[in-house]
């Protein structure tokens, strides 16, 4: 089983590492925020490249991996306003608090993102994934299996998302702001499930936790776009090409 | 390794008096002193030293899955009792419950098979006591009658499991740049599925609000909420980025889970452990 840990991150090699170390040498300049954070002078979050193709590239290093959080955040935050604007019927009082509760967490973890990010590379604004736009095609929001259902998709997307990132950053202030994130988008995944399956195991179910060694599930970033992209609710295209 | 010689070293920071006072708690007295000096202080010790000490065992990541290891101890132990005790009623509990169990077991199993097959000898199984010096009774074992079992046996649950999800994420800049990482992030968020569903079973929200413990929790439970009132991210007050419901206190801090430190997770711990 100590195979399978090593496993995990086996293509943690460090030249694959080193890719996202690229420096600028600009160093933070934000207005205030990360003031607090404990930067080795190489260890800058910059690494202004200019879009190839007009298409928005993620970046590379941390602010690569910020920016991935803030689009699937922003992916969260839209659909859970839409949830609110216009809840499916016969909502009972306990999914409409949840939902809610979802609603207020997403909305304020995206801003969080975009705040972050923006002191992070300071004058290179062009560096900050911009607002996305969304179109949900089918999804019928005034149906409560299609809706659960989506939200429980994003939810166990956004853990594994997080859990699969955390490796990649270099920061340990922005892993521990990372860790403060997930756990609560698990807790949102643990209370869907349980309003789709009441009284069941679904809340940490066998078909998402790892029955021999207990663990939750963590993907790259290239298998959590493509099941995004897969989606098609992400109408912005943007790249990722810094990101395994 | 011993446990109490681990957590000894683990806790650079006095748990009692102070560091040789301590030792010498643990080295002199019998289990049934130890436990009582614990008992008479609450969860986690609700005041924790300003000095601030370099945490030779958890600066590593070693260290950190000791510590992880010896949560799941507990974790595991303390379900496989409640399974056993014949308190937790059928249905929606047990069914909780079980799964539960079913993760801590296969936790334990796999921290100790990482830690062998890193070459580093995993800390042993403590002895532990849920009553804490007969604070509790969560199995009915003295006789506190079902109900009470039950309350307390849920209380427990959801301190332990939030306890688990503030340890793992105050573990995890120091499994930074380590293979195990990712499998302790995996652990991590696990525990924190598991936390809102006891939290949900027990009437409350799935989500920490502010530093409450939530209704029904015992005061001594207090520390395993400290600090979750935070609302300064990355040097950032996190209530000022918009209006409404979602930068509200309410909001900002359910919207963040905090971390414990090596020190007040061991804290915490200690208090169920006798040897």
């Amino acid at each position: 089983m100590n195979k399978k840990i090593i496993k995990v991150d086996a293509n943690l090699k460090p030249n694959n590492r080193r890719r996202f170390l690229r420096l600028s040498g600009m160093g933070i300049a934000g207005a205030g925020l990360f003031m607090a954070c404990n930067n080795d002078d190489d260890m800058a979050v910059i690494d202004p490249m200019p879009p190839a193709n007009g298409i928005f590239d993620l970046g590379s290093g941390d602010v690569a991996v910020l920016n991935y959080a803030y689009a699937l955040e922003q992916l969260e935050a839209d659909f859970y306003t839409k949830v609110v604007n216009s809840f499916y019927s016969n909502i009972s009082d306990e999914e409409r608090l949840v939902l809610t509760d979802l609603y207020n967490h997403e909305v304020n973890h995206r801003e969080f993102f975009k705040a972050a990010i923006t002191a992070a590379v300071g004058s290179n604004t062009e560096l900050v994934l911009p607002t996305l736009e969304f179109d949900y095609g089918n999804l019928d929001f005034n149906n409560r299996d299609q809706v659960l259902g989506t939200a429980k998709t994003l939810e166990d997307t956004g853990v594994a998302a997080y859990n699969g990132a955390g490796r990649l950053l270099q920061n340990v202030d922005f892993l521990l702001l990372a860790g403060k994130i997930v756990s609560v988008e698990a807790r949102h995944a643990s209370a869907i499930r349980t309003l789709i399956n009441p009284g069941s195991a679904d809340f940490a179910g066998d078909d998402i936790i790892d029955v021999v060694t207990g663990l939750d599930l963590a993907l790259d970033p290239s298998a959590v776009l493509s099941a995004v992209g897969d989606t098609g609710f992400i109408t912005t295209p943007f790249t990722a090409n810094n990101l395994p | 390794m011993n446990v109490i010689k681990f957590l000894d070293e683990f806790t650079t920071d006095n748990l009692l008096e102070g560091k040789s006072s301590r030792r010498d708690i643990f080295g002199t007295l019998g289990s049934l002193s130890k436990k009582a000096a614990m008992a008479a202080v609450p969860f986690g010790l609700a005041t924790m030293p300003t000095k601030t000490y370099a945490q030779s065992m958890s600066a590593d990541p070693v260290g950190a899955l000791q510590l992880a290891l010896t949560l799941e101890y507990l974790e595991d132990e303390f379900y496989d009792l409640a399974l056993q005790s014949g308190v937790l009623p059928s249905g929606r509990p047990e069914t909780i419950y079980m799964q539960i169990s079913k993760h801590e077991q296969a936790h334990v199993d796999f921290l100790i098979a990482g830690l062998e097959g890193a070459g580093v000898t995993p800390v042993e199984k403590p002895t532990f006591d849920f009553t804490v010096g007969g604070m509790f009774d969560p199995f009915n074992d003295n006789g506190t009658g079902q109900e009470t079992a039950y309350a307390q046996m849920l209380a427990l649950a959801q301190a332990f499991e939030d306890t688990g999800v503030r340890a793992y994420k105050g573990q995890a800049g120091n499994l930074l740049g380590s293979p195990f990482l990712t499998a302790a992030l995996q652990i991590h968020s696990v525990e924190a599925r598991h936390a809102s569903e006891i939290r949900r079973l027990r009437g409350l929200q799935g989500w920490i609000t502010n530093n409450e413990r939530g209704a029904g929790m015992p005061e001594a439970t207090q520390p395993v909420y400290n600090g979750e009132e935070n609302i300064t991210q990355g040097g950032l007050d996190v209530t000022t980025l918009g209006s409404g419901d979602p930068f509200g206190m309410v909001s900002t801090t359910q919207a963040y889970d905090e971390p414990l430190t090596g020190d007040e997770a061991t804290a915490i711990a200690s208090l169920f452990i006798v040897a």
